[in-house]
């Protein structure tokens, strides 16, 4: 259980996992995600499902390497084990009756938003993706998300591929140019910023904007309290009431502020990694001793 | 050494305050052999032991403790072991004082019989002894009854019913979300009060009785209650899944940066390992100035491991007064010594943060003590117009919690009470046949042993159920 079948580098440092998980794969649905420990001195990572497979029994994860814990699971190669994956975890995404949808995708933002866009399209809903990288290099799923879409927009920071600019751009410009108010939704997931930004776009049409937020996390079962955040002037859990929420009434300055709470921990941590490659062949003994 | 303390009772060695606020090492030392003999020799061994009756799962108490006094403890452990799975663990989280020892005739002199202390020395002397010379005092389970049962929530509770069902022949299975066994004694209790070693030796215990664990697995997720029923083949279901939750008192900043809830904080420190960290992932904040808001056991917790992390100024800040205090006495005292500061009659208003969004300081309310209220105790009520403001850059919120949606909403049929715990009945049986559940889900957070109490009831249920099904 939890062997890793398959390990591509989509882009620089991130990483498409394919991991054996029949349980969760039966059960997995657009919008779910799952906790992650690479080995027992690991991190409690959530992770949203990207993609899953219910008959070969496998869930996809995508992950880009941004700390000690991401690099540490994208050390693990093909036959490893995750120490711990749990999972599905969280609400699935509401797939609502509705004409057309923007799904605009930041960065790695582009694996969880490809089952709720294939979703809505396999129901009959006009797909428009807004995809947006810092650079043409860092681009990936271009060709899941074109087979999904009706009209599919590439924006880089630096204009190596599709236009420069924004992601915010060209979103304002379909909501502007929809006369019609066939919009009836738009979906936001990518860096915080990004979701941030895209929920004030949308916010002056008052079409609906959901945005999937990644707290820091421990448990994902909502014991802890760690991914709380503050909704409509009322504190949720991350992990049990979302991951997907309202933008429009997210307290994004009070996110912003915890997931910096570790910035100088993680930065450290980091480093040290990079420096000096983790004994995994020391971890796999400390698991063997600690499982029962 | 002192022989005895001044209550007649043989005083518990330990390790200076000034040593352990500098480590993560359990406080007590143990009883050796002589010290838990002379201990033992004080039990008058009533003909109706009242003690007994202060025990949630009734341990025979003078029975083992009889056993020790002639030097027989192996054979006191294994008497301990017949009502109680965990008493390694019991020996050192039960609040005695209002249970067995509150119970004890000596109590009335104020020198209990040491039951707590003598527990622990007989499992500690078992596990000994189980560790150097093979298995020790070892139950064998009876025959094979073909009867599966699963156990979701590997806690005390449920470790409660794994034992007592794998012990009369049941094929137990016990889901856990979390990658370690053991529920709130694992993630929850911190090392210094329970080492991870013990629980450990405990859940192997129930393994090597042929006991199994699935962990990672979160049941109402990966699979639900009715699918361990009709489709994974079990034919009965205990939900141990614990409390959860956290409540917060919806007051302005708690969601700062810098503010946990206790079981964040404890959960990175005790599961996670973060007083370790580089060696560990996990990072925890270090407070040079930290308040913890709460006065139970959970709240002496969090401050004590505080203490451990280099904290400068570690206040318990506390509605009530020092009397009203819901910790175990042994947990009160040990803070004090450790120096926590009991910053009592106060109440959190506010919690103001600096320009980066990080906690930097606690407005409260002064409070006094007013009539007695439903739980007996004086209730606090706020003095007009005075208010103390606290700095503390690390915050911990320990006031209790709510239950756990995630198995309650997705299982159909079953009875909730209007705070969303599991409604059972006398013998721990829901409103849905073939499930049963115990601890902190019904009752609300409460005490380890509790939940074993209510582990032991369903299990002699699920027993008979189990029995009448052929």
């Amino acid at each position: 259980m939890s062997t890793i079948l398959k390990k591509t580098e989509l882009a620089s440092k991130i990483w498409q996992i394919e991991v054996e998980a029949p349980r969760i794969a039966e059960k997995a649905l657009p919008g779910h995600f799952v906790v992650v420990m690479a080995d027992a001195f690991g991190e409690r990572v959530p992770l949203t499902i990207a993609d899953f497979d219910r008959q070969a029994g496998t869930i996809t994860l995508v992950m880009m390497v941004v700390g000690a814990s991401s690099l540490k699971l994208s050390r693990l190669e093909e036959g490893d084990e995750f120490y711990a994956l749990i999972g599905p975890l969280g609400h699935p995404s509401e797939i609502k009756p509705l004409d057309r949808v923007v799904m605009v995708a930041g960065g790695v933002g582009a694996a969880p938003i490809f089952p709720i866009a294939r979703a809505y399209q396999q129901q009959g809903t006009e797909v428009v993706t807004v995809q947006g990288a810092r650079s043409a290099d860092l681009l990936f799923w271009t060709d899941r998300l074109a087979s999904v879409s009706v009209e599919h927009v590439i924006t880089t920071d630096d204009g190596s591929a599709g236009r420069r600019g924004l992601v915010t751009e060209p979103l304002a410009e379909q909501l502007a140019a929809d006369s019609e108010k066939r919009i009836g939704g738009v979906y936001a997931i990518g860096p915080t910023p990004m979701m941030k930004f895209c929920a004030k776009t949308t916010e002056p049409f008052c079409v609906p904007t959901v945005v999937s937020l990644n707290s820091i996390m421990i448990d994902g079962t909502g014991m802890c309290g760690g991914c709380r955040v503050t909704v409509a002037k009322k504190t949720l859990f991350t992990c049990v009431d979302g991951p997907e929420f309202d933008g429009h009434q997210v307290d994004w300055d009070s996110l912003m502020s915890r997931q910096r709470t570790y910035h100088t921990q993680e930065g450290f941590a980091f480093g040290r990694m990079l420096a000096e490659p983790a004994p995994l062949n020391e971890n796999i003994l400390l698991r063997q001793n600690e499982e029962v | 050494m002192k022989k005895s303390d001044k209550t007649g009772r043989v005083a518990m060695p330990e390790q200076p305050p000034e040593v352990r606020i500098r480590n993560f090492d359990e406080v007590p030392l143990g009883y050796d052999d002589e010290q838990a003999r002379t201990e033992a020799s004080r039990c008058l061994q009533c003909k109706k032991p009242s003690c007994r009756d202060g025990c949630p799962v009734q341990v025979d108490i003078p029975a083992f403790i009889g056993l020790i006094a002639e030097g027989r403890v192996l054979e006191a452990a294994a008497k301990i072991k017949e009502d109680n799975c965990l008493p390694a663990a019991c020996g050192r989280v039960c609040p005695q004082e209002i249970q067995c020892e509150g119970r004890c005739v000596l109590a009335k002199k104020g020198t209990p019989v040491a039951i707590g202390n003598l527990e622990r020395y007989a499992a500690h002397y078992a596990s000994d002894h189980a560790a150097r010379h093979g298995l020790g005092p070892f139950v064998t389970p009876a025959p094979p009854t073909g009867k599966r049962v699963a156990v979701v929530g590997a806690g005390p509770s449920g470790l409660t019913v794994a034992g007592d069902l794998v012990r009369r022949g049941h094929d137990v299975t016990v889901f856990e979300a979390f990658h370690k066994a053991g529920g709130v004694l694992i993630y929850g209790i911190p090392e210094f009060r329970l080492p991870k070693r013990i629980v450990q030796e405990e859940v192997e215990y129930l393994a090597a009785l042929g006991v199994r664990f699935e962990l990672n697995h979160v049941i109402g997720k990966a699979i639900s209650v009715h699918e361990l029923l009709e489709k994974e083949g079990f034919d009965a279901v205990f939900l141990g899944v614990g409390a959860g939750l956290p409540s917060l008192m919806g007051i302005p900043g708690e969601n700062l940066g810098g503010v946990y809830l206790a079981n964040e904080y404890l959960t990175r420190v005790n599961l996670m390992r973060a007083y370790d960290f580089p060696r560990y992932d996990t990072p925890i904040v270090r407070g040079r100035n930290v308040c913890v808001i709460g006065g139970g056991n959970v709240a002496m917790d969090a401050a004590r491991t505080a203490r451990r992390l280099d904290a400068e100024q570690v206040s318990i800040v506390y509605r009530r007064s020092v009397d009203e205090l819901p910790a175990r006495a042994e947990e009160v005292h040990h803070a004090q010594e450790e120096g926590i500061h009991f910053k009592t009659l106060c109440s959190p208003l506010e919690y103001l943060g600096d320009d980066r969004g990080m906690v930097k300081q606690v407005r409260c309310q002064i409070m006094e003590l007013g009539e007695p209220d439903a739980s007996g105790r004086r209730r606090p009520v706020p003095v007009p117009g005075k208010e103390a403001t606290l700095d503390a850059d690390l915050v911990i919120i320990a006031i209790g919690g709510n239950a756990n949606p995630i198995v309650t909403r997705q299982t159909e049929g079953l009875a909730l009470n209007k705070h969303d715990y599991i409604t059972i009945d006398e013998n721990g049986a829901t409103s849905v046949p073939g499930i049963w559940a115990g601890g902190d889900i019904v009752t609300g957070s409460a005490t380890v042993i509790l939940a074993m109490g209510a582990g032991r009831i369903a299990a002699q249920d699920i027993h008979r159920f189990l029995c009448e099904r052929n």
